[in-house]
């Protein structure tokens, strides 16, 4: 089996896309899967059943969804392998600009939109920089320039990604982006021994311990104060 | 090529001498480098402590690999011919899986075809095609060349190298920036270099497309659809570096489409274009029929159909003429 991450920011059609591509896979014969991650809530589970496709769905709650995803993706997978798919897919919304679900050597897909500014690309973190592929999507509602632009911006911060523009609505690009998930010498049989692309860092004070109360007092463990000099020292503040 | 260890050792300033574009390579990666040019970039990773370093989730070793490709495809993109001469479509088979009505299909720079077809026909698929390069390996198995020859797969992959770039129906902008702050990151970001002047000329030539003119201060998202679509239209004429421009729809509304084309033709880009509008049609040298997502036929546009152009742009003009007067406020019997 094929095992190919996709992340993005919220809302960047990664859903669309999935089932898009989905379609041009199941055209070829390949029996396709999903597992999607989320924090709080979800219905994209009901769209791929919809649609047909087996789905497990996994919320993190209070935790990273990223590190809630490290922590299951073998079980998922090896749920995967015993389904017979040739491909499973998972979905994840990166919420954590910090950490991004990306394996070494199991292809890693990262899709964000037009919409959502030249800037954008800049502070996105790992999950667009170690991407092995870049989605695009939305490129229907902006001008011509401004695809260039943001795509450009992309590379500028992930220069050895591949680059596709895909429109979620109707499928335009997700045939082609089909034809480069799946292929027979990638098949895994488990993830044991696999590292993440990234190293996630854990942020563990004593509110995410449960602590609701304010005040130094609170505070334990892994605590960092902002800066609020007048600009003296520059570390770790934005120019 | 450059290789990553001598990248490593070269200091700051030394790499923005040889290589300017890199400054905006370090600013869209939040490296800041003010103050720090005389240091190589190992050593600026140095200076940097393990906690930072991940906070900021910079990885050395990936940074200097990704500064790599990013120098190696600037300079082959500054350096490279990239001239398409020509652009071959070789058949494919339709829906049913008969094969396509022509032989092969060569269209030159600076030649205009139409793409006409009912709804689903698959008219979609074939710009899809040519703009994946297409080597039999699409659902209608059809196989394009550049230049008489196998194309390079570099089309298909570089962001910066696109064979097309597309005219869609809608022609939004969603960036909150000035039409002349607008054109000017395009600009940019194609790493042109008599960037005022090419900026001057986008908007004189965007100011011949639309009915009513606008400034280079004019906020982009408050011009008029017209505006937007002369400006848009302008602005890939002179500044894609695709050589093939693919148009779904030029809408009539507020812009002289006649014009719009000997522009994009000027500029001697292949220009395909999907339409329902006999106008737009009939400006085609010839236009592709497609029915059952195959190649139908191929129409040579002739001399008599052309002079049926003319009457159309004839009425065309005449509608023209009545929604400007409408719009001004005058009765259509005033002569
Ligand atoms: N030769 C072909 N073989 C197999 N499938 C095809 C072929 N040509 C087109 N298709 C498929 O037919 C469907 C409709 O085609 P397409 O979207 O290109 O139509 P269209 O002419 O652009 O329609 P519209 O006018 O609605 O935009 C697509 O899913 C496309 O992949
Ligand atoms: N106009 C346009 N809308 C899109 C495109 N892709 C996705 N959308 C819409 O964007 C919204 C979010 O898409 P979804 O796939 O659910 O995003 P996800 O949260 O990343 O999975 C939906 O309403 C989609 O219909 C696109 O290419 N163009
Ligand atoms: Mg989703
Ligand atoms: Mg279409
Ligand atoms: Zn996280
Ligand atoms: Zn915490």
């Amino acid at each position: 089996m094929n095992l190919v991450t996709v992340s993005g920011p919220p809302s960047s059609g990664k859903t669309s896309v999935i089932l898009k591509t989905i379609d041009s896979l199941k055209n070829r014969g390949l029996k396709v899967g999903v597992a999607k991650f989320d924090c709080l809530y979800t219905d994209d589970d009901i769209l791929y059943e919809k649609a047909g496709i087996p789905v497990k769905k996994g919320l993190s709650g209070a935790l990273c969804p990223d590190h809630y995803f490290v922590s299951n993706v073998e079980e998922v997978t090896q749920w995967g392998i015993k389904e017979g798919f040739d491909v499973l897919i998972s979905e994840s919304a990166g919420l954590c600009n910090r950490c991004s679900p990306y394996i070494k050597d199991i292809k890693a897909i990262c899709v964000i939109d037009n919409l959502s500014g030249i800037n954008t690309p800049k502070k996105i973190g790992p999950m667009l920089k170690s991407a092995d592929i870049v989605v695009i999507t939305k490129g229907d509602i902006v001008s011509q320039a401004e695809r260039e632009v943001f795509a450009s911006r992309v590379n500028m911060v992930n220069p050895s990604a591949i680059i596709m523009n895909i429109n979620g609505l109707t499928g335009q690009g997700s045939f082609e982006l089909s034809t480069l998930i799946f292929d027979e010498k990638d098949s895994i049989e488990t993830l044991v021994g696999k590292k993440l692309r990234f190293s996630m860092p854990s942020a563990l004070c004593s509110y995410c311990l449960g602590e609701t109360r304010i005040g130094e007092s609170f505070q334990m463990g892994n605590v960092r104060k902002m800066n609020l000099q007048d600009k003296t020292d520059s570390k770790g503040s934005a120019k | 090529m450059i290789t990553k260890e001598r990248i490593e050792d070269r200091t700051i300033a030394d790499l923005l001498q040889a290589y300017p574009f890199v400054d905006s390579f370090f600013n869209n990666n939040t490296l800041e480098i003010e103050g720090k040019e005389s240091l190589t970039l190992s050593q600026l990773f140095d200076e940097m402590d393990e906690e930072e370093r991940e906070d900021r989730a910079l990885d050395p070793d990936q940074f200097s690999a990704q500064l790599l490709e990013f120098i190696n495809q600037m300079l082959s993109f500054l350096d490279e011919d990239n001239s398409v001469q020509s652009l071959t479509i070789l058949p494919g088979t339709d829906k049913s899986g008969n094969p396509e009505g022509f032989t092969e299909l060569v269209v030159r720079k600076s030649e205009v075809i139409s793409i006409v077809g009912a709804t689903g026909s698959g008219k979609s698929r074939l710009l899809g095609d040519i703009e994946w390069v297409a080597q039999k390996d699409t659902p209608t198995s059809r196989q394009i060349l550049i230049n008489d020859d196998l194309p390079d797969t570099s089309w298909r992959f570089s962001s910066s190298k696109k064979l097309v770039a597309q005219l869609s129906q809608n022609m939004n902008f969603v960036m909150d920036l000035s039409a002349q702050e607008f054109v000017e990151l395009h600009a940019e970001s194609r790493l042109v270099e008599s960037r005022d002047e090419v900026v001057t000329r986008i908007i004189g030539e965007a100011n011949k497309l639309a009915g009513e003119p606008f400034t280079p201060e004019t906020p982009i998202t408050s011009l008029s659809g017209g505006q937007s679509r002369a400006l848009m239209i302008a602005d890939t004429a002179i500044l894609s570096k695709s050589p093939i421009i693919l148009i779904d729809e030029i809408e009539n509304a507020g812009i002289d489409r006649k014009k719009a084309l000997a522009l994009l033709l000027s500029e001697e880009k292949i220009v395909l274009m999907a339409t329902h509008d006999p106008v737009l049609a009939l400006m085609g040298d010839r236009r592709i029929v497609i029915r059952n997502g195959g190649i139908a036929k191929v129409i040579e546009t002739t001399e008599e159909e052309r002079t049926i152009l003319g009457k159309l742009e004839e009425l065309d003009r005449t509608l023209l003429s009545y929604r400007t007067r409408l719009r001004m406020g005058e009765s259509l019997l005033d002569d």
